[in-house]
């Protein structure tokens, strides 16, 4: 009946704490994102942690207590008891109830990931073996097409080699950008975790991701290649340079020229999210 | 209960070694053959992950820089071995061969020239894939297969034009149609030769979880077989295109192909685990099964909802959002029979008077990490989650706290707790002891730390900002690795020493049949067919 008691009390004002979690700003040095999808993604992966979190420390305590309790030494006869249908209906509801309250967080940020709003620019990402080619679509008279390939160890430094390119993708913060993956052989996956973006480049086909940069986030982001692609597939980073807009003008008024963007001042970020 | 061999001791004349271990017949002589063949098949498999353990111990490439696609390689051959030929023969061939039977009181398997046969194609398609480690798989002619387990295409089919993958078809279509062909004996066992008086609901949660195993088995492989024979034909130069967009064919179809088989074969992994933990529960807290009925249903439950969730594997492929969002909800739909199992456990053992033996210890800790593998299951069932997710390390160590600390940690269970009862002999408790310790240690090192690596997949090679964590958890191979070397201890120990193990080594908890025959048991056992009484379960 303890036991009941425990459950009848603890998941109720569970659900609480945690409906509140989800509702509230998270609030303890959390990056709160560059992208309105990341921001979302974030505060409903750090919900669904709280929820986990609590959930294993509820079975945790119960198991630790249950242990103690009814070992040998202090429980020398054991009941016979095999039946409490309360209790089965109990631990069957009560976690339906839970991942009730996953479902709208889920998807909403799950439609707002995938339906794409219309777009300011479109850029088409090709995955090749071994590296990434981005073209402007609809630019390809002012701008060429950025073949980005990756660094070596002494050109790129230690602390970015895999993720320095010798050309990064360049975009325009405040902006929405649609990109169209595609790839040219085997599969590949584009992915940017600061913008919360991964789509994979399917020979055959072409999907389709966005991100919209908040003004004042521009800088340098790095991805990598996330499904398996052969030899070098932890060698293909993904490089986005962010800027202004009106820097993105003057790059693309340049032809492209990477020496009319500034100097970045930005540290790398990467895909350190949930630490 | 009843001790029905009574009368049969005088024709229990065992053939000559090759009679008795090369045309076995006999569901306990091939169920010891599987699980001697998991063990050696997991030394391969566990050696593969060490090195590349070791490979990812710090930045830049040590171990592979003469050719670093073999890192793919043995990425792809650990998981293959570990699935095919180590999980799933030492729970469903080893332990289901042993024990449903007896559990059953049943005289041996429904067809058992047919068992030599399922298990007699394992070391052929285990030969088929070794073979493929050494021969050219690569564009440039390096040996072996790097297309990851999953094997998609176009890495395994124009991505790899050398022989190496063939085999490893070969080697899979053997090995799948072993598991079809035990998967049909088990059916036909269990619904046909349950001893009188047992009915399906009296019948151990064992029996039931290799039932409901049988049948994912029965339903999920040809499917296997059919994508691994659409490969082949599409590797065939001017062969068929089904995968291939130049002809009119879809990659993405072979990940639908493959997951709606990939699936369903996550639970042919840790159902069986499910079974075992389940009896060592009830007989460490002397207390019968709490809401058997639940249990066995919430095993039927899993099987059913596990066919209808494979894309859940895919949500960066580009599929609609509408189809995304079905998959988030029956995804989430299981956690609801995982949460019946695990709080049936805990209620098995409140009130009991629960005895930590070496198989407690070892069901104990599979109840922790299952849970903990279980709720990152629940993080990955999001779609919007998965975006960032998805082929990382949180996902490698997600499924490796469900198989290999769920299904392993399952094996080791049914192993301490059977061990007496299939030697004949006891195990130093010590050792046993130290094996348990370490191991539960040097895993969780291992994985813990892989949650919050933010490291994609399969890479050789990483960035610097991710070589703590990464230092942490190859430390942990070194625990894992003498927790192995204490198991093999245990096991010559035991067979220099022998101590006599009794029929029922673990007293009044141990209700089921294998505890009323000799340990080991007779060579041929139930001659007379135990009678079961009407209040044996539950």
């Amino acid at each position: 009946m303890r036991l009941k008691k425990a459950l009848l009390l603890g998941i109720p004002a569970l659900l609480l704490a945690s409906a509140s979690a989800f509702g509230a700003e998270p609030s303890f040095g959390w990056d709160v994102g560059v992208t309105d999808n990341a921001a979302e993604g974030e505060k409903f992966l750090y919900y669904v942690y709280v929820l986990i979190a609590v959930i294993v420390a509820f079975v945790f305590v119960l198991m630790a207590y249950i242990m103690i309790r009814f070992r040998e030494k202090a429980n020398p006869t054991p009941s016979k008891t095999t039946h409490h249908v309360g209790l089965e209906i109990v631990w069957t509801i009560l976690p339906v109830l839970l991942l009730m309250t996953l479902v709208y967080p889920s998807f909403s940020t799950l439609f707002k990931q995938d339906i794409i709003k219309e777009a300011d620019m479109t850029i088409k990402a090709t995955g090749y073996t071994w590296h990434w080619q981005y073209d402007y679509v609809g630019m390809e008279d002012q701008i060429d097409e950025i073949i980005s390939k990756p660094l070596s160890r002494e050109e790129a430094g230690e602390d970015k080699y895999l993720l320095a390119t010798n050309a990064p993708l360049v975009v325009p913060s405040g902006t929405k950008v649609k990109v169209l993956v595609t790839s040219d052989r085997n599969l590949h996956s584009f992915s940017v975790d600061p913008f919360w973006v991964k789509v994979d480049a399917i020979p055959g086909r072409i999907n389709e991701t966005w991100f919209e940069v908040y003004e004042g986030k521009e800088g340098t982001y790095y991805g990598q290649c996330a499904e398996l692609c052969g030899i070098n597939h932890y060698y293909m980073p993904i490089e986005v340079r962010v800027v202004t807009k009106d820097q993105f003008n003057s790059f693309v008024a340049s032809g492209g020229d990477y020496a009319s963007l500034p100097a970045d001042k930005n540290a790398v970020q990467t895909a350190a999210l949930n630490k | 209960m009843v001790a029905g061999y009574g009368d049969d001791h005088a024709h229990d004349h065992k053939p000559k070694f090759f009679t008795r271990w090369f045309y076995s017949t006999n569901h306990k002589d091939i169920g010891t053959l599987y699980l001697i063949f998991a063990i050696v098949a997991g030394v391969l498999g566990g050696f593969l992950s060490f090195w590349m353990r070791a490979e990812l111990g710090e930045p830049g490439i040590q171990y592979f820089e003469d050719d670093i696609r073999r890192f793919n390689v043995y990425a792809t051959m650990h998981g293959l071995i570990m699935i095919f030929f180590v999980v799933m023969p030492a729970l469903i061939g080893g332990f289901g061969n042993w024990f449903v039977p007896i559990m059953i009181g049943a005289p041996d398997m429904a067809f058992p020239r047919m068992n030599n046969l399922s298990f007699w194609l394992l070391p052929t398609a285990f030969a088929c894939i070794c073979i493929s480690f050494f021969v050219p798989g690569g564009e440039g002619g390096e040996a072996g297969f790097g297309g990851g387990w999953v094997m998609y295409p176009p890495l395994s089919t124009s991505g790899s034009p050398g022989p190496a993958f063939d085999f490893i078809i070969v080697g899979l279509l053997a090995a799948g149609f072993s598991s079809i062909f035990g998967a049909i004996n088990f059916i036909t066992t269990i619904l046909n030769m349950r001893a009188p008086g047992m009915t399906m609901h009296k019948m151990p949660l064992f029996a039931w979880s290799v039932l409901v195993t049988a049948f994912l088995l029965l339903l999920a492989l040809p499917v296997l077989a059919a994508s691994l024979f659409m490969l082949l034909t599409d590797r065939i130069p001017g062969g068929t295109g089904f995968f291939d967009p130049s002809m009119g064919g879809d990659p993405v179809m072979f990940q639908h192909l493959f997951w709606f088989f990939g699936h369903p074969e996550v639970y042919i992994m840790i159902l069986p685990a499910f079974g075992i933990v389940s009896h060592v529960v009830s007989t460490a807290s002397k207390k019968p099964i709490f809401g058997y009925l639940g249990m066995a249903y919430a095993m039927v439950a899993i099987g059913v909802v596990g066919f209808v969730v494979w894309a859940h594997h895919m949500y960066t492929v580009g599929m609609h959002p509408f189809l995304k969002a079905y998959f988030v909800a029956a995804t989430l739909v299981i956690a609801v029979p995982t949460g019946v199992k695990v709080f049936s456990w805990l209620a098995t053992m409140w009130g009991g008077s629960i005895r930590f033996t070496i198989p407690m210890q070892w069901a104990l800790a599979f109840i922790i990490l299952f849970v903990i593998g279980g709720v990152t299951g629940v993080v990955l069932a999001n779609a919007s989650i998965d975006t960032l997710l998805h082929d990382t390390y949180f996902v490698v160590a997600h499924f490796h706290y469900v198989l290999s600390m769920g299904a392993v940690f399952g094996i080791f269970c049914g192993f301490y707790y059977w061990f007496g009862k299939m030697s004949g002999y006891l195990y130093n408790k010590w050792l046993a002891g130290a094996h348990f310790w370490l191991f539960f240690i040097g895993v969780n090192l291992i994985f813990m730390p892989q949650h919050f690596m933010d490291m994609k997949r399969r890479y050789v090679d990483y960035p610097v900002e991710m070589a703590d964590l990464n230092w942490l958890s190859t430390m942990g191979i070194i625990p894992t690795g003498l927790g192995m070397l204490f198991f093999f201890l245990m096991l010559i120990e035991a067979f220099i020493v022998r101590r006599p193990a009794g029929d029922n080594y673990w007293g009044e908890g141990a209700t089921t049949l294998e505890w009323t025959l000799s340990s080991p048991p007779p060579f041929h056992q139930f001659n007379k067919l135990p009678v079961m009484e009407y209040d044996d379960h539950h």
